[in-house]
């Protein structure tokens, strides 16, 4: 397989490469999934750091 | 290309590199900002700031060169640092660690721990690991990026440690990690770019993908050829007799002295030769025959357990557990609990950065990693050309693996490539060092300094204690790069990546997933992974399957105290990481189902993040 006799390390060929068609795969079905309503408490966080910032 | 080339590109890199830590500084306000990249990172800059971060100059240079005398079974490594330390780390452990660090309000990975488990001892213990030990890791990129500018610029070593050390304080201590990331990910980029040429060169020389694999598998078979065509030569200068394991231990020993011979003052080397007069012939002969030598090197490491570039070596032998133990699962499994590498999750503001930054780093890290592992050994289908000297690489690089890839470029890949390779080398080994210092300086700033020493949430000067951190942190690489002896440094840098997997991995696991894991669970796990990491390196591991273990050796003056076979095993060959992480795993276990269970309130508060997706409650 791949010029590469042992079963062994051509197979550590092609899940390195398989590995990153997953990688790829899942960014694509997940692209434009997950994004999230910031939630209270970070907004109270950003104010808190706003408040710091200026303070500092 | 001349060094005055080189250098203008390395000025315009470094200019670059001001300018992005300068547009970081204009953007960093707050703690958040400086600490955690303001929690709005974009998933590209996320995934090439992680990706950068992972690789660093060893990465590609070093373990190219490994690869090179070990073979393609490196590609496993390759395969597990894109499945578990991208896939694994960034979807099953990206967003817990993202909504759990953003609702308990860490900024740092000992933070999050800390915090976890309610625990001042556990942030200020964590840090202190990474106070401890991660500067002698960043020393040794320091060192490996100052040697590189010292050959490639023929700048003195100390001068280039010095300018590397104040370009990266003008964009660390200014910038941040925002500071960090903007530069990691221009870095990245080169980086990818220069491996991806490179890959594409050495295949296209090499006749394309499968005929290159396929002269690699047929080297072994070749080199013994060859050595049989220089046979008869051999036999004239060998004493009568021997059989061939005989002849080729004569032949061994003979190249022996002639290493040996070339340490010495010309005086000195007259006299030698003249007691020695086999290893004049043997001299001669291998300049005719450089075969010879292949033939001489590919037997030595068959003893241990080589069986040929694209094949697994014999299971049970020293290269074997080299190649497996430390090389696959230490690297492979230790990345996860990078306190470096997982503080990433929390720069990003929701979980669709995190899936977006997935594919960018599972791509970067082929392009990095499986390259250096594919041309490394292909090497030595190029070397083996008579063109080219007609010898194995590691022949050709004198026994020194570090000097295999940088010889391999600049005899198989054009000039205009010297530069291209530069700035990738530059950018990997910068891109890992300024990741380190930020996370030493927050250790010293944030985990040691605040929460271990004065015992406060949130001090009112953060950022300049940090920024301060950042800066001790720089001048304490410098001092040790300038001063302890690079083994102590190397063996270090293992230390740290055992420690890291052995201390951090069982309780950040419990941390993320367990909710019955307890303060004094991940208090035990952290000492008995930490204890027993340090005692198998100090007292028992033979890194690299060859280096004495420290302590083993100055206290008792023996390699390892445990020289002879356990089970069948050769326990001095095994990494710390196999034992010392199901100790610290099953410590965790055991002890938190033995001891009370935190308090409900605390540990729904902490997954209260993970439960939501979207907190609600301060605390």
């Amino acid at each position: 397989m791949l010029g590469i006799d042992d079963f062994w390390v051509w197979s550590a060929y092609l899940l390195s490469l398989l590995s990153t068609l997953l990688c790829i795969a899942y960014g694509a079905v997940m692209w434009n999934r997950g994004d999230e309503v910031p939630s209270n408490e970070t907004a109270q966080w950003a104010e808190e750091e706003d408040k710091l910032g200026k303070e500092l | 290309m001349s060094p005055t080339i080189m250098a203008a590109v390395a000025l315009l890199y470094v200019a670059a590199l001001v300018y992005l830590g300068f547009r970081a500084y204009k953007n960093t306000h707050s703690t958040t900002d400086y600490l955690l990249a303001g929690r709005n990172a974009h998933p590209f800059v996320m995934a090439l700031s992680y990706g950068s971060t992972f690789i660093s100059t060893s990465a590609i240079v070093g373990f190219g060169g490994v690869a090179a005398i070990f073979g393609m079974g490196m590609m496993w490594l390759t395969f597990l640092n894109i499945f578990v330390g991208i896939f694994i780390a960034f979807v099953v452990f990206g967003r817990r660690t993202r909504l759990m660090g953003h609702h308990v309000q860490a900024h740092t990975f000992p933070e999050l721990l800390g915090r976890r488990f309610d625990s001042r001892f556990i942030q200020a213990f964590s840090g202190g690991v990474i106070l401890i030990f991660m500067p002698l890791y960043a020393s040794a990129v320091l060192i490996g990026c100052a040697r590189y500018i010292e050959t490639s610029l023929q700048i003195d070593f100390q001068l280039s440690l010095i300018l590397l050390s104040v370009v990266m304080g003008l964009y660390v201590v200014v910038g941040g990690l925002k500071g960090v990331m903007y530069t990691d990910a221009l870095q990245a980029v080169l980086m990818f770019g220069g491996m991806v040429i490179l890959l594409a060169f050495t295949y296209g020389k090499l006749g394309g993908i499968i005929p290159s694999h396929q002269a690699l598998t047929d080297l072994p078979k070749r080199i013994d050829q060859e050595y049989q065509q220089a046979l008869p030569e051999v036999q004239k200068i060998a004493p009568a007799g021997m059989g061939e394991a005989e002849t080729l231990g004569w032949l061994q020993a003979r190249l022996d002295e002639l290493k040996l011979v070339k340490t010495m003052d010309d005086s000195k080397k007259a006299e030698f030769m003249a007691a020695h007069p086999d290893a004049g012939k043997v001299g001669a002969l291998v300049k005719q025959y450089p075969q010879v030598v292949n033939k001489v090197a590919v037997t030595g490491v068959a003893k241990a357990g080589f069986r040929g570039w694209t094949r697994f070596p014999t299971p049970g032998t020293n290269f074997f557990y080299v190649l497996f133990t430390s090389i696959i699962m230490g690297v492979g499994i230790g990345v996860l609990a990078q306190p470096q590498l997982a503080v990433r999750f929390m720069t990003v503001k929701s979980q669709r950065e995190i899936n977006r930054a997935v594919p960018v780093g599972g791509i970067f890290i082929l392009a990095m990693i499986g390259v250096a592992y594919i041309c490394g050994p292909l090497s030595n289908v190029w070397f083996m050309m008579k063109e080219h000297g007609g010898v194995i690489s590691v022949v050709k690089a004198g026994g020194n693996p570090d000097v295999i890839i940088p010889l391999f470029i600049n005899d198989a890949l054009p000039a205009w490539f010297g530069p291209v390779f530069m700035l990738t080398l530059l950018s990997a080994a910068m891109s890992t060092l300024s990741s380190q210092l930020h996370v030493i300086g927050t250790s010293v700033g944030r985990d040691v300094y605040e929460k271990g020493i004065l015992g406060v949430k949130e001090h009112p000067r953060a950022v300049l204690i940090t920024r301060l951190g950042v800066f001790l942190a720089i001048i304490a690489t410098f001092i040790i790069s300038v001063v302890l002896p690079e083994g102590i440094i190397a063996a270090a840098t293992a230390i740290f990546f055992g420690l890291c997997a052995a201390a951090f991995l069982p309780m950040y696991v419990g941390a993320l997933f367990w909710k019955r894991m307890t303060k004094a669970g991940a208090v035990a796990s952290l000492l008995a992974g930490f204890g027993v990491s340090f005692f198998w390196l100090m007292f028992i591991q033979n890194v690299k399957g060859k280096l004495p273990a420290l302590l083993a050796n100055s206290l008792l003056g023996v390699p390892t105290i445990l020289p002879d076979p356990i089970f069948g095993i050769h326990w001095n060959w095994v990494e710390a990481i196999m034992v010392a992480l199901p100790v610290s795993t099953a410590v965790a276990i055991i002890v938190s189902l033995l001891t009370k269970q935190e308090s409900p309130d605390h540990v729904r508060w902490c997954f209260e993040g993970i439960r939501k997706g979207a907190p609600t409650r301060s605390r």
